[in-house]
């Protein structure tokens, strides 16, 4: 008898697992099916994080900021190479958070990225992509190529469908020449001779629209992505601080942290500070508190 | 990002990473469309195609000079509308898979076959995708091909196509000038002029015209420019 209950017991458990097991919703009349997860990502927790946004907002209160890089960075194709631009402003919401942070992250010997949007995201995928390539061009024993890096971060952000918020200019020279690639935190990628990103993207493009020719000098190019990172720094509330630039040829790079200090803390003209005897004392009385002692303890530290 | 004259397939989430309050503007967090006009004709001998050039974030023109005429075999191209990193994923994974396949068959692929690719991606992802695509080429077998796959994956065969936003306008445009028969150089200037004239009307389509002759002998390829482009005038 024992036995036999036990068997029934068990059989339970198992079918009530299984019904758990089974998806409860079952209705098909709808436009998009749920599919039992297969592999891949799950962005499941994203529709509630836009719930819980919402719940906090009717609160009063709002989500963390992310620390963004509201930011200005372009990058220009010269004769004999690229030039990468960015300012050195990051915003935490409304507050700058770093005054002078950098932006031009380091790929590999010949390619350079700059990083716009969330501060974390464009630091680590730029971090994750350099030590694959190094990785695929010690397998390979050559230079890497800029396609390669394009490639990459390309189907990275693909991957993780616009979550990942970084928005890239990827430059660099290798054995096919200077080449320049702009990438959105969607995937999608465009190769141009010149392209900007960011918050001030509009003020340097309308720099770079009015004043670029192919085939530059290199002074030339340096001071045209100078004058348009100066453009959003000075148009936009999201750039600012200093112009980073970095000057990439076949034979040599050049990273020019800062290249133009476009805002530099002023010096005081005044001081608060007053010496003693700028106020002359007249008269100085000092009278004596009489305190009576109420209570007296003494509370040994624990210093062992 | 919608560009949509058809069913506008709405993404699960909108990205809402910024908000009112933020420094950074709203179009920065706008996904890329490629807001488009694209148009495939056949004619004897091979297929015309072309495209316009512009791409945006929002409001603002992210490539002014996008090459949405996309290779993905020696002669077979797709032109490419809807978001433009949806579009380019696909058609770099069909890229693979077609150049796979073509080395296993040791014969250039059929033109049907890359069509079918594209489909198949479309469709198994088509909630998650919003991507329009002509796909077209030459082969042996069947000559100059045009397959239309828009959004939701659908596969069909015709003799003359249009996608994007901007095929919109120039659908009474097609219906009344296009006729079955035409020669390489009439292709040329129907598809100019329907896409000038699209390019005119909507706000999403702009730039210069691409224009792409594939045909037995191979791959041409030229651009229009804006000022080069068939003036119209209404008034």
């Amino acid at each position: 008898m024992g036995e036999t209950e036990v068997e029934e017991e068990e059989e339970e458990k198992t079918s009530s697992i299984s019904r758990k097991r089974k998806p409860s919703f079952t209705k098909m009349a709808t436009l998009s099916v749920r599919r039992p997860p297969i592999g891949g990502f799950s962005f499941e927790n994203c529709k509630r994080n836009v719930l819980l946004a919402g719940e906090v907002n009717k609160v009063g209160c709002s989500l963390p900021a992310a620390r963004k890089t509201g930011t200005t960075i372009c990058g220009v194709v010269f004769k004999d190479g690229v030039v990468l631009g960015a300012d050195t402003r990051a915003t935490e919401g409304m507050v700058v958070a770093d005054k002078n942070c950098s932006k031009i992250h380091y790929i590999s010997p010949n390619i350079y990225c700059c990083g716009a949007g969330t501060a974390a995201d464009t630091e680590m995928t730029t971090q994750i992509i350099s030590s694959n390539l190094e990785l695929h061009s010690l397998s390979t024993g050559r230079l890497p190529r800029v396609a390669t890096a394009n490639r990459m971060l390309k189907q990275m952000l693909f991957r993780y469908q616009g979550y990942i918020g970084a928005a890239l200019v990827l430059g660099g020279v290798d054995c096919n020449g200077p080449h320049l690639y702009s990438i959105y935190p969607h995937g999608s990628t465009d190769k141009l001779p010149y392209v900007t990103m960011g918050s001030g993207s509009l003020a340097a493009m309308a720099v770079f629209e009015d004043r670029y020719k192919p085939d530059m000098e290199e002074e030339d190019a340096k001071r045209l992505v100078r004058d348009a990172i100066a453009a959003g720094i000075f148009n936009d509330l999201g750039s600012g601080s200093n112009i980073d630039l970095c000057v990439i040829t076949k034979s040599k790079v050049d990273y020019i942290r800062p290249h133009d200090e476009a805002n530099k803390k002023g010096v005081r003209t005044g001081d608060y500070k007053y010496k003693r005897g700028t106020t002359a004392v007249l008269e100085k009385v000092v009278t004596p508190l009489d305190l009576e002692l109420v209570e007296e303890t003494v509370q040994t530290m624990d210093t062992s | 990002n919608k560009m949509a004259a058809t069913a506008t397939m709405m993404p699960f989430f909108d990205q809402r990473v910024s908000s009112k309050h933020d420094l950074v503007p709203d179009w920065t967090g706008q996904e890329v469309s490629t807001g488009t006009t694209i148009m495939a004709v056949e004619y004897d001998g091979g297929v015309v195609i072309g495209a316009d050039s512009r791409t945006t974030t929002g409001a603002y023109i992210a490539n002014r000079v996008t090459d949405k005429l996309t290779p993905i075999h020696d002669r077979i191209f797709c032109c490419r509308s809807g978001s433009a990193a949806d579009t380019q994923a696909i058609a770099d994974v069909v890229t693979y898979q077609l150049g796979f396949h073509s080395i296993e068959l040791d014969e250039p692929p059929l033109v049907e076959t890359a069509a079918n690719l594209f489909k198949a991606s479309c469709y198994r992802y088509r909630e998650e995708l919003t991507a329009g695509i002509l796909v077209a080429g030459w082969d042996r077998r069947k000559g100059g091909q045009v397959y239309c796959v828009p959004i939701g994956g659908m596969l069909v065969r015709q003799p003359v196509s249009v996608g994007g936003s901007g095929s919109t306008y120039i659908y009474g445009f097609m219906d009344s000038n296009y006729k079955a028969g035409l020669t390489k150089d009439q292709c040329l200037e129907l598809t100019a002029t329907a896409l000038s004239l699209a390019m005119e009307r909507d706000g999403s389509s702009g730039g210069v015209v691409r224009l792409a002759t594939i045909s037995e002998e191979g791959v041409e390829r030229r651009v229009i420019l804006g000022n080069q482009l068939p003036k119209f005038s209404t008034h």
